[in-house]
């Protein structure tokens, strides 16, 4: 039992950042209808920036203190949402009336132009590094269940981020104008919505979460490397269509989900090796049954 | 002095030409609407003059300034409101906050509760509809609702796509009759497109008849009635 608690307790954290970044697939794809791959290497440089800011952060706040690892979190968001905000206007915007398909393959390249120029030695260098310790390392024991602090910040941060972008969609006048937008682009405009301007801004949220995401992940597991968002953005952007792509809280359930799932596979004696592998088939099974997603709704493809 | 004038307008779907040449004038209070065949251009013409297309050439005045190739939000902005054909409201939007989002542009709480006030006077099946999602009301509340939409952002020119489409015929007297009201009551200007060119013809002061592109008559409602013409092409004998 308190084996089972342990891995749910480890699954869920996982899954934590697994929702943070399908959250921000999910919104790209809600307003312009395509996938951000390069969504995975903002989640990258969202480590990376954290990386870099903990040395600076710690002249200022106690090193090991809560509020230090927030303010580099935060940082870190920030420097995200102003890189994906780029990256639409220079890469995705120029070819707004293109074909997806266009767009798309305009996504896998810049993936790949973050990945390979980040490995360069002039920049961050192929070689995985250390993560810098933000938070002291102290492991509580509850009942048997061990769980760390960075855990437990893990689970607070995220809380109150998915808080954060509930109120931000569901209640605030920008929020309605996204789900506007995202529902019917040329019903907006004609409501004297800057469509230009939502989408900058879904951009600047979607990273900003993905930032989040890459500080939290290396604040779990300690290593970073340019290439670190290859398969964990895969894997949440996998969350995002388990949970209906364009649905935001059926990204957050995707992203939890699929955490667990992947985390009980690599507990079994035997399947650890195939946990990335039972994962995915546990997507396709849910798939099969609803096609949708989770909490999509089936739809009939806009015209 | 005209509100809204139009002049030799060109409008392309990619290489096919849509409109060749479409002229219009529209002078402030009054009721003016496009009547024509499917597929003829109408809602092109809505769609060029709100922004939402492009123009290839020709000229769009509204108020004294030239608005053709505009964007959409700041076409709105001057006070062009626009309820499109098929109505596109926001179905995952509740009732009230599709009306917030018509009011997009507006700041100012208390003119923006007043006009909620006086969309829920003109329909009242919208108060009673206020938290629903939009997606669930009947096409002629939609209808409606597009119609309140467009009035919460304070339009001095509305132009409406079909806006009987759909509805049963009680209610498009209705809707017909409140355009009406919001004409003389707001004084706010109406460009209205219509199938339905009887109806159209009895709110309308003045009406243009578009066929394949071109605008082929202009003239007073009651003029344009007793066309023969017309009479036989548009109005059932
Ligand atoms: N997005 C589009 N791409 C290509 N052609 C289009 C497009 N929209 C309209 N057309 C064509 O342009 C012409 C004019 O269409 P429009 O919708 O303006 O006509 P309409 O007068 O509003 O017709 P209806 O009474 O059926 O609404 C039609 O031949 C139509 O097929
Ligand atoms: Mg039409």
């Amino acid at each position: 039992m308190t084996e089972f608690l342990q891995q749910l307790l480890n699954g869920l954290s996982l899954g934590a950042i697994y929702a943070l970044i399908a959250l921000g697939y999910t919104m790209v794809y809600g307003v312009l209808r395509f996938i951000n791959f390069a969504h995975s290497d903002v989640f990258m440089l969202g480590a990376f920036a954290g990386y870099y800011l903990a040395p600076i952060v710690a002249r200022v706040f106690p090193s090991g203190s809560v509020a230090g690892a927030v303010v580099v979190l935060l940082s870190a968001m920030a420097i995200c949402a102003v890189i994906g905000v780029t990256i639409e206007y220079l890469a995705y915007r120029p070819l707004r009336r293109r074909p997806r398909l266009t767009v798309l393959i305009t996504a896998i390249g810049v993936s790949l132009l973050i990945e390979f120029t980040s490995q360069h030695r002039l920049v961050f260098g192929p070689s995985p590094r250390t993560f810098p310790q933000l938070l002291d390392a102290r492991t509580l024991d509850i009942g048997g269940v061990a769980i760390g602090t960075t855990q437990i910040v893990v689970f607070v941060l995220t809380a109150v981020l998915l808080a954060g972008l509930t109120f931000v969609v569901q209640s605030t006048k920008v929020g309605t104008a996204m789900r506007a937008v995202s529902f019917n682009e040329q019903a907006a405009a004609l409501m004297g919505v800057n469509i230009n301007r939502i989408i900058s801004f879904t951009f600047a949220l979607g990273s900003a979460l993905a930032g989040a995401g890459g500080v939290l992940f290396a604040m779990s597991y300690t290593k970073i490397e340019p290439l670190m968002g290859v398969q964990t953005g895969l894997k949440a952007f996998v969350a995002a269509v388990l949970g209906g792509i364009g649905n935001l809280p059926g990204a957050a359930l995707g992203g939890i989900v699929l955490g667990v799932v992947e985390t009980f596979a690599g507990g079994v004696q035997g399947l650890s090796n195939y946990r990335d592998g039972i994962a995915f088939a546990v997507l396709i099974l849910i798939l099969l049954f609803r096609p949708a997603g989770l909490l999509g709704r089936a739809q009939v493809e806009k015209v | 002095m005209s509100l809204l004038e139009v002049r030799d307008l060109h409008v392309n779907y990619g290489a096919i030409s849509v409109l060749h040449g479409v002229s219009l004038r529209v002078a402030p209070g009054e009721i003016v609407t496009l009547i024509g065949a499917n597929g003829a251009g109408k809602s092109t013409t809505l769609r060029t003059l709100s922004g939402l297309v492009r123009a290839r050439a020709g000229t769009v005045v509204f108020d004294g300034k030239p608005i053709a190739n505009l964007p959409p939000h700041e076409i709105v902005r001057l006070g062009l409101g626009h309820v499109p054909e098929g109505r596109m409201i926001f179905a995952n939007l509740t009732v009230h906050e599709n009306l917030q989002m018509g009011a997009y542009l507006q700041h100012d709480r208390t003119a923006i509760a007043r006009e909620f006030d006086y969309v829920f006077s003109l329909f009242p099946r919208l108060k009673e509809r206020e938290r629903q999602i939009a997606g669930t009301l009947s096409g002629g509340e939609q209808q409606m609702l597009a119609i309140g939409r467009a009035l919460m952002g304070r339009p001095r020119f509305l132009m409406l796509d079909e806006p009987s489409l759909g509805i049963a015929p009680l209610l498009v007297k209705a809707i017909f009759q409140k355009i009406t009201e919001i004409n003389r009551e707001r004084g706010i200007t109406v460009l209205l497109v219509e199938q339905n060119a009887n109806l159209a013809l009895e709110v309308a002061h003045r009406g243009y008849v578009m066929e394949t592109g071109r605008i082929l008559l202009e003239n007073d409602s009651a003029t344009l009635r007793a066309d023969p013409q017309v009479r036989s092409a548009y109005l059932g004998g």
